[in-house]
């Protein structure tokens, strides 16, 4: 359907002509976050003051600019300058003072206030900085070591470390045109060039033309215009936290305007809605979708293709697709920080998935507890409706579709399918028996399609850098990556976006920087209140799906929380199914009476009252629970409990035995409390 | 009574779905907007603008730890309580926050300043020990930071 395309080039060009009458290229751009846990640490009165100075100063080559959370979290509020032609400068934690002694020795002066620069990046930004692609695919080209002729290159030329920095960064996104384990990626910043090297000659070449002569070299452009890492890159490449992730579904946080529609076009936004569209074929998208292998990730890990194909294949006119931004699961925030930082790749995505199983409507149900996202997303329906992305006969195409926003209530239990829809049908929240799914029966009694937020953002990815590209990231079963928030007794806490099938030290030590204060590392929850604890000796288990499930916890939505030596397992058991308890809809009885016995038990144990009995009867009680529970919540529940069993029962018969806490956690345990009470 | 702004906004929403039901926590929460929480006499007035019977929306109402069924102060501080805040002080930040406005969770100053609630997670974890009051977040607490956040809300 030409018509589309054309519709789309048009909105494309406005929007290109809207960017560059902004008029920020040239200028100096200090780029400050804004999101929940920016705005939490103080951005702004950062923004306001960073205004303040532009005015008083006088000049109009300045502009300030907000993006989202880039997902550095621990350093925020983070500030980016970007002078032209130089290399753009991050600062961490940065206030008042900050401010103003960034605005006037830097912006204005043109020195880098090294002490203030984010991470361990704590001295003057080289003139040029050098980053090879490392990823799987470049990667196998090591053997070549074309990172450590290109330094030996820059020793012989004279060239001073200062001036140029050779980094070894993760996958930029180039690989589909490349061909295995024979050529080499290098990103040259500032001049933002990408040299695809083969031979020798090649870094010879770069080395005296480009890096001594000052020329770019034409003949080892790579062809490809944007890899979808690039940009990334270019502005944060510098930063180890930040280099050895490999940004998919967060390819815009942090880059982007989350608030301007016409920013996000220029970004490849609704390109891979405009294909879909011009397509117009249901079935390749489902089938690009499948091979993809993108699997759900709000938890369960459902094959999203199969789903789509299920709700395609519904029977009946009228159906539903909704996007689950409940996101309650204590440990994570992933979603929230796409939803703030880049509500458009969600959206489109879900457009995709309408057009893909024939729905007109949507729901994107959203917890309460997160406004600004709210506020977001609302902004960007509002820009989409205006500029025909949204409603009747988008980019005419023919196909009609709107979508409505829903706010929880607090109820964690609304994240899970069935219960979504009753709370947005208005009920109590509260789970139903499966079958029928909701691809059979779900809104009102017709086929409805939910996804979770993260896997919404992946859909313009496979479309656009296809499925191929997007199932060779990633392991056998489980296409692309999955954004964790590292959260706990880790050095870098944050959103870490990583290939499925990296290894928990990669993410942990690797990205993290490891245990923060030094302390020994104990254990890794991943997934939540549903997951496990799985203790330090198995650190080098790899992240997917089916990986975590036979180590005995679970991927579960992202969460991932770093435990020291001063952390009980037994008391975080005791928490987690305090939780489950808690949030527990009552509606069938072993998991609401089943939760609240093994609640009682972990208190006794945790007060110095347990015996070796409790220990058999929380398995027990947890094996039941996890058979005979209605729906996801009851029957992950016991997970905690019974992973930390299986790897701290140690742990676990100190507190029996010996009424004696290891990590001197538990209060009524504590050298010197009172000595328990005999039953 | 509900007040003629109320009313509209809940017809919008109705406006929306093809049956009146599908508005039930919205309406609720329309109520909360304006009055801060939701009396008995609310749940029977959404229910009658609903068409719904008051046990209906009761049961809504109840099922929602957001919907506040009891007056609360003229800021709600929502203290999570997730994992990653548990192990990063949120007990310390409990006790003393509970020390310096006088009140337990659950529970509202007898100024009618603060209502503090629980809450299962804000979603800022990086930022743990976090808390919410109305719809600010604040991250990296410490008892010594408590003070001036307070000051700021009156
Ligand atoms: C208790 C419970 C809570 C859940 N919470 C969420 C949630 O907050 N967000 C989410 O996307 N999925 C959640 N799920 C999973 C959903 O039921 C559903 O599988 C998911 O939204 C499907 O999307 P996906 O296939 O894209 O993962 C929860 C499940 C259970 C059992
Ligand atoms: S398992 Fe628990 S949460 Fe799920 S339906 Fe039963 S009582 Fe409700």
């Amino acid at each position: 359907m030409p018509v589309v395309m054309d519709a789309y080039q048009k909105l494309l060009e406005q929007a290109r002509q809207a960017v560059a009458e902004k008029g920020e290229s040239g200028k100096a751009v200090i780029q400050v976050g804004s999101a929940t846990c920016e705005n939490a640490a103080g951005a702004r009165e950062v923004l306001q003051e960073f205004r303040k100075h532009i005015a008083a100063s006088g000049r109009s080559d300045i502009a300030v600019r907000q993006t989202g959370c880039t997902g550095r979290c621990s350093r925020e509020p983070i500030v980016n300058v970007m002078l032209p032609g130089r290399l753009p400068v991050k600062y961490d934690r940065v206030d008042r003072d900050a401010v103003h002694e960034i605005f006037t020795k830097h912006v204005m002066g043109g020195e880098p206030v090294a002490e203030r620069i984010l991470d361990a990046h704590r001295h003057a930004p080289p003139r040029i900085e050098a980053m090879f692609c490392a990823g799987i695919r470049c990667g196998r080209a090591q053997h070549l070591d074309f990172a450590g002729l290109f330094r030996q290159l820059l020793a012989e030329a004279g060239v001073q470390g200062e001036a140029v920095n050779v980094i070894e960064a993760n996958c930029f996104g180039l690989c589909r045109t490349q061909e295995m384990g024979n050529a080499t990626h290098l990103l040259l910043r500032p001049s933002n060039v990408i040299y695809r090297i083969t031979c020798e000659a090649d870094v010879r070449d770069i080395v005296n033309v480009h890096i001594k002569g000052g020329k770019v070299v034409e003949r080892l452009l790579t062809t490809e215009n944007a890899p979808i890492g690039k940009r990334f890159f270019q502005l944060y490449g510098d930063v180890p936290f930040f280099n050895r992730q490999s940004r998919i579904a967060l390819r815009n946080s942090g880059i982007i305007d989350p608030e301007s529609i016409l920013e996000y076009l220029t970004y490849s936004g609704f390109e891979a809605m405009a294909m879909v569209l011009d397509r117009n074929d249901r079935q390749w998208v489902i089938d690009e979708v499948t091979r993809s292998k993108l699997r759900g990730r709000g938890g369960a890990g459902y094959p999203t293709g199969s789903k789509w194909k299920l709700g395609a294949n519904a029977a009946g006119p009228v159906k539903y697709i909704i996007c689950n931004a409940d996101e309650g699961d204590p440990g994570a925030y992933m979603d929230r920080s796409m939803l703030e930082g880049d509500p458009f790749s969600v959206l489109e995505g879900m457009v995709i998935g309408a057009f893909a199983i024939g729905a007109s409507r949507g729901f994107l149900y959203i917890r309460a507890e997160y406004p600004m996202a709210i506020k977001r997303i609302e902004l960007a329906i509002t820009q989409m409706r205006k500029y025909g992305l949204l409603g009747e006969n988008i980019l005419g195409s023919g196909f009609s579709f709107d979508l409505e926003i829903r706010l929880g209530a607090g109820a964690f239990v609304c994240g899970e399918e069935t219960a979504l829809i009753n709370s947005i049908e208005g009920n109590r929240g509260q789970p139903e028996i499966r079958p029928p799914y909701p691809t059979d029966a779900g809104l009102w009694g017709k086929p409805t399609v939910i996804n979770n937020v993260e896997t919404f953002a992946n859909v313009p990815v496979v479309i656009i850098y296809g499925a191929e590209w997007f199932s060779s990231i990633g392991t056998e079963k489980s296409g692309g990556t999955k954004v964790f928030s590292l959260t706990g007794k880790v050095a870098h806490t944050g959103l870490v976006e990583v290939p499925m099938g990296t290894t928990l030290r990669e993410v942990v030590f690797g990205i993290g920087g490891g245990v923060s204060g030094g302390k020994a590392l104990k254990a890794v929850q991943t997934g939540g209140p549903a997951g496990g604890v799985l203790p330090a000796e198995w650190i080098d288990t790899i992240v997917d799906f089916d990986t975590l499930m036979k180590a005995g916890s679970i991927m579960g939505s992202g969460g991932m929380i770093v435990m020291d030596e001063d952390d009980c397992m037994v008391d975080i058991a005791r928490f987690y199914m305090t939780f489950s308890q808690d949030e527990s809809c009552g509606k069938c009885t072993p998991c609401r009476e089943g939760c609240t016995r093994m609640v009682e038990i972990l208190d006794r144990i945790t007060t110095g009252l347990g015996t070796m009995e409790d220990l058999g009867k929380l398995e027990r009680l947890g094996k039941m629970i996890k058979k005979a529970s209605l729906c996801g919540l009851g029957r992950a529940a016991p997970n905690p409990v019974l992973s930390t069993l299986l790897h701290f029962r140690k742990e676990y018969e100190a507190h029996v035995l010996e009424k004696r806490c290891p990590s001197n956690r538990c209060k009524a345990l504590a050298k010197g409390a009172a000595a328990p009470a005999a039953h | 009574m509900l007040s003629e702004e109320e009313r509209k906004e809940i017809e919008a929403e109705c406006a929306l779905y093809e049956h009146r039901r599908p508005a039930t926590s919205e309406a609720l929460k329309i109520v909360q907007r304006h009055r801060g929480w939701v009396s008995d006499e609310a749940v029977k007035d959404v229910a009658e603008i609903l068409g719904a019977s008051a046990d209906e929306v009761e049961s809504v109402a109840t099922f929602y730890t957001l919907i506040f069924r009891q007056k609360v102060g003229r800021h709600v501080i929502l203290i999570c309580d997730s994992v990653s805040c548990y192990i990063m002080g949120y007990e310390t930040l409990k006790e003393h926050l509970g020390r310096v406005l006088g009140i337990e969770l659950g529970q509202t100053t007898s100024d009618g300043r603060f209502t503090l609630l629980p809450n299962a997670c804000l979603g800022v974890c990086e930022q743990a020990p976090a808390m919410m009051i109305d719809e600010d977040v604040h991250g990296h607490l410490t008892p010594e930071k408590i003070p001036d956040i307070l000051s700021r809300y009156a």
